[in-house]
């Protein structure tokens, strides 16, 4: 009753059965985990209750929503895959992985505790359950670069799971370490990219298709701009002095026009939401530099002075001629009308060799 | 899954056996409950309750461009970060002198709204519910399931659920009705918030000064026609947990004694009334009192005060069993409040937290890294360990007693409150009212979060109609300008999903130089402070009667966890702000807890 089941069908070749270790015991908010709960497309539900034809049978364990009451119970899974006898199994890493050995006798961060009583901290899991994973997923930005707990300043010494494990790191499936940023997921983003690994687990996909910074490339190829609809503003010149305007939000802090990212184009939940398309400038929550490359978040970015000086030219222009033909394009024909006369040019045979009027 | 070990890990002295659950699931972040159980009187003798995992916000904050705190604070938290950001942009409006437009705080309110229903169905039907599911009474309390399948329902009619047990059994996860159900009306909240407040749980659109949310009638409507969706379902939500919760009472005399501690109530206030609302400290006292849910604090059943400076002057933060040194000696940020009261050394304001990581010793040492806030109560001179009820009982209680808050959908009478749904889909306009209840305890604490998704759902469409009034009269702008000023200080009270909030912020030389925000968790979380009180979830565990059927061999300890989730625990809030390292060298056993199948 630990985990949650379902009958999954059995792909053509590969595994037909496999379990979820989530940890969140990273430097984390758990607003992944709460993140992943708002998926539709899949819903967490469809996956482990078997609605999507084809994946494995699959095991979810994570401490947000595990039906174990906690302590032991809860960490069976983990330590049966420590020892090698759980399984295959994907391990999801949520939050960033602290620097353990800047701090003497202690510890950032624990999960459970060993035979002694003591702390076993995240990067000993990590150490022991990594090589074993038939894939191992960092789940939000804090664990795929670092993220919030890794900005300047920080006590922890923490970084994405790639610098831990090495960005050569391969899993027991021979996978390379899955990342989806975002601050947090997109609950949908996590959830398709998480499909994908089941389908190709169960043998009827191929290799997930990463980037160099270990991101789908269907989800994280194209800039937060390129999906935005407030960049027809931007392509006129016409750009928002406040946070009053619905127009384009580069002047006033949006890093959208360089951000790796797919909210404004696919929403925050079913299409609802988002970032600079609903007034929310993009802060860049999804990329290895963020948050010190982007703040203070509410200046604008440097190099947006430069391009929009010279969109604002151009822009300014279109959007003239532009409002020319709108103007032409929002009068009425003129046989509209209601006088004793028909002007529409009516006529019900083709025109032979006679004029018409 | 089977388990496949199990192990005698409880440390016994006759009867009474150590236990621990660490970690503790089905709630957001680290944290370890550990207890002496005496099996001969069937009652817990002492618990202590400690998190260990340590992230650091305030030390990465200091020197920050202060408008980048509810950027940055709001992921404090993956489930209530909004209320961090909302409760950030009240302590920066105050800072810059800004009264933000009418309808950016209806704006906020309807999303703040949303995030409660979200919040508190999330937590209540998908992680509270399974300690109250067929399965787990099944395994904890086999006689007292086998009397709920022969209790019928009293609101049957209105639930669909024919028996107790059937209600139980919708509570099984991921395969109950009510489970599932749950999921997908958190969702249907979430997009709510989402057109307010742009993504969830970590805000897109607000900002000191307002919000950039585009304020057209399209972003109501569509929230509108979402809000009567869901309110169909809190109708029957609500008459559902009282059926449960009576039964529980009913077939468990004595229960009400789980999880009861005396009433010390605390609650900072939530939704902004923009009619009198204008950020300024000097008069905050009034327009706190305006707010939507009235701020106050509750003792022994008495209304203390209803005023935010009231409840500024008088937090405290104790040290005593937390791993810090004391901060008396540090520098006094702040001397004076704005209206020239003055303010102690541990004030948030005046806090400078200086870590001193050393082995946990929970035999009279110190043991966590939770610090113990309290509110200082000038007529007695005691440091009170207030707790929040896991928020929705301490919002009640003080609303209710205040009387203040009367509008269309709801109004406080003195010793209830009364909130009115309208028409949905599949029920008329129905009338709800949550009385006062005799006692602070587990049942009333998970009640009253179910009553007060209802007072949520009531609040936002009242909201709603004032924010259609705003855009009708063509009051659209969203946002008011504003500069940082040179030197600040400001101070925001909201209420989290679980209880009170503050954030405290001082402004040098434009940037920030002390911030510390209050999250609910360490009030309730907090461990004994220096006067030797223990803080609020040790407090309702400590002499708990144990109504589990099992055996110590068996033993699960659900009514001790029924009790530590009612208090909604939400730990990232409760170490966020807390820097160093802790090495755990005592050996504290836990037991095998068998739930495998």
């Amino acid at each position: 009753m630990s985990s949650v089941e379902q009958r999954g069908g059995k792909g053509a070749s590969g595994i037909d059965e496999v379990h979820i270790l989530w940890t969140s015991e990273g430097m984390s908010c758990d607003g992944d985990t709460v993140s992943m709960t708002a998926a539709t497309q899949p819903s967490l539900e469809d996956v482990l209750l078997g609605m999507i034809p084809g994946i494995p049978k699959v095991h979810l364990y994570n401490k947000v929503l595990s039906p174990s009451p906690g302590g032991e119970d809860f960490l069976t899974p983990f330590r049966l895959a420590a020892r090698g006898e759980l399984g295959p199994f994907i391990l999801v890493v949520e939050g960033s992985i602290p620097n353990e050995q800047i701090n003497g006798d202690g510890y950032w961060t624990s999960m459970g505790n060993d035979e002694n009583g003591d702390p076993i901290t995240l990067n000993e899991w990590l150490d022991v359950l990594a090589p074993r994973a038939w894939a191992v997923v960092a789940a939000g930005t804090c664990a795929t670069y670092g993220g919030i707990h890794a900005m300047a300043g920080n006590p922890t010494g923490c970084m994405g799971l790639a610098d831990y494990l090495g960005w050569d790191f391969r899993s027991a499936g021979g996978l390379p370490i899955v990342n989806v940023p975002g601050c947090p997921v997109q609950p949908d983003n996590f959830m398709e990219t998480l499909l994908w690994l089941l389908y190709q687990a169960a043998g009827l996909a191929p290799m997930i298709p990463l980037d160099d910074k270990l991101r789908p490339t269907w989800l994280f190829g194209k800039t937060v701009h390129e999906g935005c609809d407030r960049a027809g503003y931007y392509e006129q010149g016409d750009f928002a002095l406040d946070y009053n305007s619905p127009k384009c939000q580069v002047k006033i802090g949006c890093w959208g026009p360089v951000v790796n990212c797919n909210v404004p184009k696919r929403g925050w939940m079913v299409g609802i939401g988002g970032c600079p398309n609903v007034g929310g400038i993009c802060i860049g929550c999804t990329m290895p530099g963020f948050p010190d490359k982007f703040m203070p978040f509410m200046d604008e970015p440097p190099g947006a002075t430069f391009s929009t000086g010279i969109t604002s030219a151009y822009g300014s222009l279109v959007r003239r001629l532009r409002s020319i033909t709108n103007d032409t394009l929002n009068e009425e024909p003129k046989w509209h009308h209601n006088r004793p006369a028909l002007t529409s040019g009516y006529a019900p045979r083709w025109p032979r060799r006679e004029k018409v009027r | 899954m089977a388990t496949t070990a199990r192990e005698r890990l409880g440390r016994e002295a006759g009867n009474i056996v150590e236990m621990a659950w660490d970690p503790v699931t089905r709630i957001i972040g680290n944290l370890g409950i550990y207890t002496k159980i005496d099996f001969g009187e069937r009652r817990v003798l002492e618990c202590k309750s400690t998190s260990s995992i340590f992230r650091g916000y305030s030390v990465f904050m200091k020197g920050k461009d202060p408008r980048d705190a509810h950027f940055i604070t709001s992921r404090i938290c993956g489930i209530c970060g909004d209320n961090h950001a909302t409760c950030s942009i009240y302590a920066q409006n105050m800072a810059y002198g800004i009264d933000p437009p009418a309808i950016a705080e209806w704006i906020i309110n309807l999303g703040e709204a949303a995030e409660f229903m979200f919040d508190h169905t999330i937590f209540q039907d998908n992680m509270v519910f399974v300690d109250f599911c067929e399965e787990i009474v099944r395994m904890t309390n086999p006689t007292l399931l086998a009397r709920a399948e022969q209790t019928p329902a009293p609101n049957a009619a209105i639930h669909g659920h024919r028996t107790i047990a059937d209600i139980m059994r919708s509570y099984n996860p991921f395969t109950g009705s009510t489970y599932k159900e749950g999921l997908a009306m958190s969702r249907l909240a979430r997009e709510m918030f989402c057109l307010m407040e742009g993504r969830h749980v970590h805000p897109s659109t607000l900002y000191p000064g307002g919000v950039g949310t585009v304020a057209t009638p399209q972003v109501f409507t569509d929230y509108l026609s979402r809000l009567v969706r869901y309110v169909d379902f809190v109708k029957r939500l609500i008459p559902m947990n009282d059926d449960v919760f009576d039964f529980f009472y009913e077939a468990l005399p004595g229960y009400e004694e789980v999880g009861r501690r005396r009433i010390l109530l605390g609650c900072w206030g939530a939704f902004q009334n923009p009619d009198s609302c204008d950020y300024r400290y000097e008069t905050m006292a009034d327009w706190g009192r305006d707010m939507y849910v009235t701020p106050g604090i509750v003792v022994d059943g008495e209304l203390v005060t209803t005023s935010l400076v009231d409840i500024n002057l008088g937090i405290r933060i104790l040290l005593g069993s937390s791993y810090y040194d004391d901060w008396v000696d540090e520098e006094t940020f702040v001397t004076h409040d704005p209206l020239g009261n003055p303010v102690d050394q541990r004030h948030p304001w005046n806090q400078t937290t200086l870590p001193r990581p050393q082995k946990r010793d929970l035999d009279g040492g110190k043991y966590s890294w939770v610090m113990s806030p309290r509110w200082y109560d000038k007529r007695t001179g005691d440091h009170l360990a207030l707790d929040t009820g896991g928020g929705p009982l301490a919002r009640l209680w003080v609303t209710a007693l205040a009387g203040r808050v009367d509008n269309p959908y709801v109004k406080a009478t003195g010793q209830s409150v009364k909130f009115v749904l309208p028409k949905s889909p599949s029920f008329p306009e129905m009338e709800f009212e949550w009385k006062v209840p005799q006692w602070s305890n587990t049942i009333e604490r998970d009640r009253a979060r179910a009553y007060f998704v209802g007072y949520s759902a009531a609040s936002a469409f009242h909201f709603i109609d004032r924010a259609m009034a705003e855009i009708r009269a063509g009051r659209t702008r969203t946002f008011t300008e504003f500069s940082v000023p040179d030197e600040a200080i400001g101070c925001g009270f909201h209420e989290a999903v679980r209880g009170v909030l503050s954030h405290h912020l001082v402004i040098r030389d434009r940037k920030i130089a002390n911030y510390h925000p209050y999250p609910p968790t360490p009030w309730n979380a907090s461990p004994r402070d220096s006067f030797g009180t223990p803080g609020p979830y040790e407090d309702a565990v400590q002499g708990l009667p144990i109504f589990e059927e099992n055996d110590k061999e068996n033993f699960k300890g659900i009514d001790i966890l029924r009790t530590v989730r009612s208090f909604d625990p939400c730990l990232p809030c409760g170490v966020h702000m807390y820097l160093g390292d802790g090495k755990e060298l005592k050996v504290v056993h836990s037991p095998m807890l068998g739930f495998g199948g």
